[in-house]
């Protein structure tokens, strides 16, 4: 639990989930071409992944893992079907949710919603904690208990969520330049995620 | 030999409807794992068997899925293809499963997969569907190859591992461009590729 603060500001800055590795690309360049929606994805990935990162976190440790549920059984081959089982069932409660209490944002989302299921960040998400589950408690990555998962979860949502927001805004003032006609749209697109990336370098190293 | 149809549905997505730089799908693993170019190969060989696999099997099941689950049965159907392939490449090839780590998973969620399942395999023959996933597959292959070759050329001077560039040039000054291996040069890369795809398709079309 000591190393939750640290995991929170690391998956925010260092291991951002877009710059560092292109987690949830998709939705990515398509939702972001005005602040207001890619801010509502944004929290609804941030949503998504601090409700399926824990839950996934108990499933890994107490049925998964390795002697988890019976001595000298290692299920972690089941991971993958299990994991996306998990998230699919709490996006759909997820879309439900948001049916209901704000159908302007559902509206606005669209497609996006259900596909939320297949966004890398959130798989992407509970496969990098099930690799940092192992690793020696004093690594600065390692993930040891509940907290620690959900303020990875917690981290990586914020960090998608400004990292689309920040995108958005940028696409916003893009549209009066005047761009070369063949790059245009999403060529121009990679190129400035790719000057952003390079920019959210210098944060690498960062540790509390 | 090959009907015109056919030929589109297998030869389409390699250029003119290609899924990674026309339709921007399977963006994610298509930049992390181009720093060199062995992992890229066997990711796209992966990639390209999961898809034309998963298309065959929904493409078989579509009439008895049930419209409002179907999201779940293809999620799970691709999942259990790709545990079979990662358990593979671990027995087989366990250095390349390693190098590719948590992004051989993420071909669950890799675009192309369900974007092909929704938009043809649940509405065409099995034979069909398996061509149109050959086809995806080494068209998003394509892109992994280039982009992988000129990151591993200028960024470690190697290809497949083997150095390229003679001692000499190191000796005269040549350095390798470290720059290249980072996330950002990827996203970057993708980006010319991009406008170079549209360009020359452009030019084609006057």
């Amino acid at each position: 639990m000591d190393n939750a603060l640290n995991l929170f500001v690391r998956s925010i800055f260092s291991d951002n989930m877009i710059f560092a590795y292109f987690l949830g690309m998709c939705s990515y360049l398509a939702v972001s071409k005005n602040v207001k929606t890619s801010a509502g994805l944004g929290v609804a990935v941030t949503f998504v992944l601090i409700v399926t990162l824990p839950v996934n976190y108990l499933l890994q440790k107490y049925v998964l893992g390795p002697n988890a549920l019976v001595e000298g059984l290692d299920l972690s081959y089941l991971s993958f079907i299990l994991f996306i089982a998990v998230i699919a069932a709490i996006v759909q409660l997820v879309e439900m949710i948001v049916e209901k209490y704000s159908p302007s944002l559902y509206a606005s989302l669209g497609i996006f919603l259900p596909l939320i299921a297949v966004n890398c960040a959130i798989m992407g998400g509970s496969l990098f904690m099930q690799q940092r589950i192992g690793l020696p408690a004093t690594d600065a990555k390692a993930i040891t208990g509940l907290g620690d998962a959900f303020f990875y979860a917690l981290g990586s949502g914020i960090g998608w969520f400004m990292a689309i927001v920040c995108l958005a805004g940028i696409r916003e003032k893009m549209e009066y330049n005047d761009v070369p006609k063949p790059l245009q749209g999403l060529g121009i697109t990679f190129i400035t995620v790719g000057l952003m990336a390079l920019a959210f370098m210098c944060f690498s190293g960062l540790s509390f | 030999m090959l009907s015109q149809k056919t030929k589109d549905t297998l030869l389409g997505p390699l250029n003119a409807n290609n899924p990674v730089v026309v339709q921007i799908l399977g963006i994610c693993s298509a930049l992390a794992v181009t720093v060199q170019l062995k992992p890229a190969l066997v990711m796209g060989i992966a990639v390209t068997i999961i898809v034309a696999m998963s298309n065959v099997i929904v493409s078989l099941i579509r009439n008895t899925i049930p419209m409002r689950v179907r999201i779940i049965v293809q999620l799970v159907v691709v999942a259990a293809l790709v545990t079979l392939v990662s358990e593979v490449l671990k027995a087989f090839a366990y250095d390349v499963a390693m190098q590719l780590s948590v992004y051989l998973g993420l071909i669950i969620t890799n675009c192309i997969l369900m974007g092909r399942l929704e938009a043809f395999a649940m509405t065409n023959n099995a034979w069909d569907s398996l061509l149109d996933g050959l086809g995806n597959g080494l068209g998003y292959a394509i892109i992994l190859v280039i982009v992988a070759f000129v990151r591993e050329l200028f960024g470690s001077g190697q290809l497949l591992g083997l150095p390229i560039f003679p001692e000499s040039w190191y000796a005269a000054g040549y350095e390798n461009n470290g720059m290249m291996l980072m996330p950002a040069m990827a996203l970057i890369l993708v980006g010319c590729v991009i406008w170079a795809h549209r360009a020359y398709n452009e030019r084609k079309q006057k």
